[in-house]
């Protein structure tokens, strides 16, 4: 079956099975490779991109349910001029990122608590995080990061 | 203050750009015209032997274009072990085949045995159910006791009790370790097990065979930490296509942590499958199966024994460990417990007799292999529980053992009994740093308050020292590795003068691109964005060991600057040619060559483009062009070291522990980049929290692994862990490479694990649970609780 969605503000369409998944519609039906898959059991968060501005988990989605929605991913989160939005600025000045594999999810995710919460404290950001592993920083700098993008002092987390 | 894109400069990383904006490219990522995709059929059973197999329906399935199973690879070689250990009566270990799929018998929980290409991989996936496999299932082998002790049950029928080596280190001192027990004042033993870990790199692993029938060259992509080191196992051991016939690409590659060291059967399996389809196939591991796959680490269980005087002096230490090596030898299997763990057993400490005795024992479960550190947090965690419970035996502080105990500052270079040269390093200075960062005075008024809200706190010291940059080729040849472990690098100046690396060291999240540019920008002078780094191709780079062991910065960034120092020596010829001066007058500073006490000079640009555009040049004497490179073999290990402190919360209700202090004070010698140094401890420190508080890999007694998913392994999430206190300013610079550098990869893996445990400890212990002396990782709500359950 075709499916046809908005995705990073224009409409695309890819033929798809009905089992096929949100990520593997990106991923393979698009060529929108950005979104990352991490785990199977929806654990991970690798794949988080946002539907209708909330974050969802892409590998737990089917492509069909999705039809007719907007769907914003890591490669529609650049300032229009391809400059690096603030969160993703935060992540390079702050270091939130080593491999690269989780980072697309964690922009995601972080993306999504700010506009939820645009002043969040430590422990907000920890716990809005949790549901995205990152096996390489320690979340420290990745905590930074969305601090930092939210306009909070980073230093107050533990000095270095 | 250092240059911006200097060294010792916090350079901000230019990978970030594309792995922000998902222009990352990973294995998964890429898709090759006409590809088919594999799936992989992984037994059920632990242990069972393979009457048959019957593939026929599945070659019916929609869409399917092969079958293979072992059968099909009887013709080629096998996985070979990458070091040969010696037993203790000097004979050789015993080294079982690894075949490319499971032949004859299944031996894990996972292990392949069948192998479907389809032109989708859910077609693929289909046909996998399709396979229908008579397999005989035979007792599983799970615990390491059980496995030395009845050699009825074999994981592997050649192999009669289990038992790959059982090693010594050093076996001669044996007898001299035994006699200073007999006589020592006080005598602490402490038996504990290193829990296996999962190393989990977020990329799963994936493999993509590419043959052209036109050429006959094979091209593989991969999730490999060091492609040449995979293209020499398949080329000389496993597959025997030709090296020249065959490239191996490591992409972005999404992290490692040494479980893509490894060569395993799936590379093997679709370079087989994309020559006999004539297409490319691809294979891309999910996470279920990558628990069932990857290489699994840690797996001890040990006893040691700390010999000590009455003022905690130590005296002699031994040890007696089963290491797990699980199904098959995964390729550095052997050398982890034994020359990564009983080497490191002397720790920063000044203990005359140390004795380390380590038997490998094969298992139905996952291969295990290094996992970062390796062998060293196994060693650091025995040694610093053991010198912990020592302490607290005879009574005295935790940070006054050791300072007692410490090798000299003056007292470098130092000769371990356990055949290592410490070359220089100042654990006083480390230990005394964290003292100062971790506001000991304090904690007395923190504890006061944590037991007003009900909570216990503890404070958990640990130092840590690791062998790193691994090594001498010549020393490890005679130590049975098969490989050397040199590296390379060549830097090609282009004719306009920008700069292209060409690296054996491999970046996985390491930020290579950015530091490597950094070395190179200052070394020669010019702009760090005039330079490219390009790694993990062997079809462009020279034949490096790639990175693992921290050695990235000091085995391979120390090629750089060997290529560097000829880049420059063949410079200075061409610039004493056009300024018509003599070689030896020629000085380079800051990207410009001159003649000494003049004001005549050459910029680096003016003497790369005379290079390629030859037209005043001393042709009869020198050839154009400036490109060079070179190999670096070191000449010892490094020797990082450091102190970390850990403060916990303990939940008397729940057994739960917070962590909420984490302060580390090391020694990585000198510092290129500050930023990526602190980010890579704040990982290894993650880790070993995970390894201390939550991961461990749980088999049944049948085999069945029971922690095959994120819903049953606990990694670390972002509210399991505090931010971080680092600091890396005690520096004793490595004394012979041409960086100074240590390295710093491993060593929040190494040091934080027996941090935690001590800081648990203390916190039961303070509250009066005196018969608490040890709780094995990870240590769960439910072991404190019990614990404390007496």
């Amino acid at each position: 079956m075709k499916v046809t969605m908005t995705v990073n503000g224009r409409p695309m369409s890819a033929e798809t099975e009905g089992r096929t998944l949100l990520s593997s519609f990106l991923r393979e039906g698009l060529g929108l490779t950005g979104t990352h898959v991490g785990c199977d059991t929806t654990q991970c968060g690798a794949c988080t991109v946002h539907v209708d501005g909330e974050p969802v988990k892409s590998c737990t989605v089917l492509a069909q349910d999705v039809a007719g929605k907007s769907v914003t991913t890591i490669e529609g989160m650049a300032n229009k001029d391809g400059s690096l939005s603030v969160i993703q600025q935060a992540f390079q000045d702050h270091h939130g990122l080593q491999c690269g594999f989780c980072t697309p999810g964690m922009v995601m995710i972080s993306a999504a608590l700010l506009n939820e919460k645009p002043n969040p404290t430590e422990e907000e950001v920890r716990h809005y995080l949790k549901g995205n592993i990152c096996r390489c920083t320690g979340y420290h700098n990745i905590v930074k990061a969305v601090m930092a993008a939210a306009g909070a002092d980073s230093r107050k987390l533990a000095a270095e | 203050m250092p240059k911006d894109g200097g060294i010792g400069a916090s350079t901000l990383r230019r990978e970030d750009i594309r792995f922000l904006t998902g222009k990352g490219r990973y294995t998964a990522d890429i898709s090759l015209r006409g590809q088919a995709h594999a799936c992989f059929l992984r037994s059920e059973v632990a242990h069972g032997r393979i009457r048959s197999i019957d593939t026929s329906a599945a070659e019916e399935m929609p869409g399917v274009l092969a079958v293979l199973t072992g059968e099909d690879f009887t013709e080629v070689g096998g996985n070979p072990t990458g070091w040969l250990v010696q037993s203790r009566n000097g004979a050789t270990m015993k080294e079982p085949k690894r075949p490319v799929l499971a032949h004859g018998k299944v031996r894990h929980v996972g292990d392949a045995y069948a192998m479907v290409v389809a032109e989708t991989y859910e077609q693929a996936k289909d046909a996998c159910e399709a396979i229908e496999a008579d397999i005989e299932e035979l007792p599983a082998i799970v615990d390491m006791a059980q496995a030395v002790a009845d050699s009825s049950n074999r994981v592997h029928d050649e192999i009669e009790d289990n038992v790959v080596f059982d090693w010594g280190w050093i076996e001669e001192n044996r007898a001299a370790v035994d006699a200073a027990f007999e006589t020592a004042p006080h005598v602490t033993t402490l038996e504990l097990v290193n829990n296996r870990l999962s190393p989990n790199a977020m990329e799963p692993r994936a493999s993509i065979g590419d043959f052209d029938s036109g050429t006959g060259d094979y091209k593989l992509y991969t999730t490999s930490q060091n492609p040449h080191l995979t293209r020499l196992l398949i080329s000389a051991f496993v597959m025997g296509i030709p090296e020249n016939k065959l490239t191996v690409i490591a992409p972005d590659v999404g992290g490692g942590f040494g479980s893509k060291i490894y060569h395993y059967g799936e590379e093997a399996a679709v370079l087989a499958a994309s020559k006999r389809l004539n297409r490319p196939v691809k294979w891309v591991c999910d996470r279920s199966e990558a628990f069932l796959s990857d290489a699994h680490g840690r797996d001890h269980v040990t006893k040691i024994q700390l010999a000590t005087d009455r003022e905690g002096n130590f005296l002699a230490l031994r040890t007696e460990t089963l290491a797990n090596m699980g199904a098959y030898l995964s390729n550095f299997a052997t050398c982890t417990p034994t020359f990564l763990h009983g080497t490191l057993m002397a720790g920063p400490y000044r203990t005359p007799l140390v004795y380390v005795n380590v038997k490998a024992v094969l298992t139905n479960t996952v291969p295990v292999d290094a996992y970062r550190g390796a062998g060293r947090p196994e060693a650091t965690y025995s040694l610093e529980r053991v010198i912990d419970k020592a302490a607290d035996e005879l009574g005295i502080d935790p940070w006054e053992i050791r300072r007692r105990n410490f090798i000299d500052p003056g007292a470098f270079p130092y000769t371990t009994p356990v055949g290592l040269v410490y070359d220089t390093g100042n654990y006083h200075a480390t230990m005394d740093k964290l003292r100062e960062l971790s506001d000991v005075a304090g904690f007395e008024a923190r504890a006061e308050e944590s037991r007003q809200r009900g909570k216990l706190r503890g404070f958990g010291l640990s130092t840590w020292i690791e062998a790193c940059g691994i090594a001498p080729s010549n020393l490890v040849g005679v130590l049975g590795c098969r490989v050397g472990l040199y590296d390379a690098a060549t830097i090609r100046v282009n004719a306009t003068g920008n700069i292209s690396v060409l690296v054996g060291a491999h970046s996985h999240g390491q930020g290579h691109e950015t530091v490597f540019a950094q070395l190179i920008a200052e070394k020669l002078g010019v702009d760090a964005n005039s330079v490219e780094i390009v790694h993990g191709d062997t079809s462009k780079i020279p034949f490096g060991m790639g990175t693992y062991g921290s050695r990235s910065l000091a085995v391979c960034g120390s090629a750089m600057m060997k290529a560097a120092d000829k880049i420059i020596d063949k410079g200075k010829k061409i610039a004493a040619h056009m300024l018509e001066a003599a070689e030896g007058d020629i000085e380079f500073t800051d990207g410009s060559f001159s003649v000494a006490g003049t004001d005549r000079q050459k910029s680096f640009a003016e003497i790369a483009f005379s290079a390629y555009v030859p037209h005043n040049y001393p042709l009869e004497t020198l050839e154009p062009g400036l490109e060079e490179t070179a190999f670096y073999d070191p000449a010892n290990f490094t020797y990082p070291a450091g102190a970390y402190g850990c403060e916990v919360e303990v939940d008397p209700e729940t057994g739960g522990v917070d962590i909420v202090r984490f302060t580390c004070a090391d020694d990585f010698g000198n510092v290129i980049n500050p930023m990526i140094v602190q980010g890579q401890v704040h990982g290894g420190v993650a880790q070993g929290i995970g390894q201390a508080l939550l991961e461990g890999v749980v088999y049944n007694e049948d085999g069945q692994l029971l922690t095959g998913s994120y819903m049953d392994y606990a990694m670390p999430r972002a509210d399991d862990v505090p931010s971080f206190t680092v600091d890396h300013s005690c520096v004793t610079p490595c004394t012979h490479n041409p960086l100074g550098a240590k390295g710093c990869g491993e060593a929040g893996a190494i040091g934080t694990p027996p941090a935690v445990v001590n800081a648990v400890v203390d916190a039961l212990r303070r509250a009066g649970h005196d018969h608490i002396t040890h709780i094995d990782m990870p240590l769960t709500p439910s072991r404190v609780w019990t614990a404390m359950q007496g």
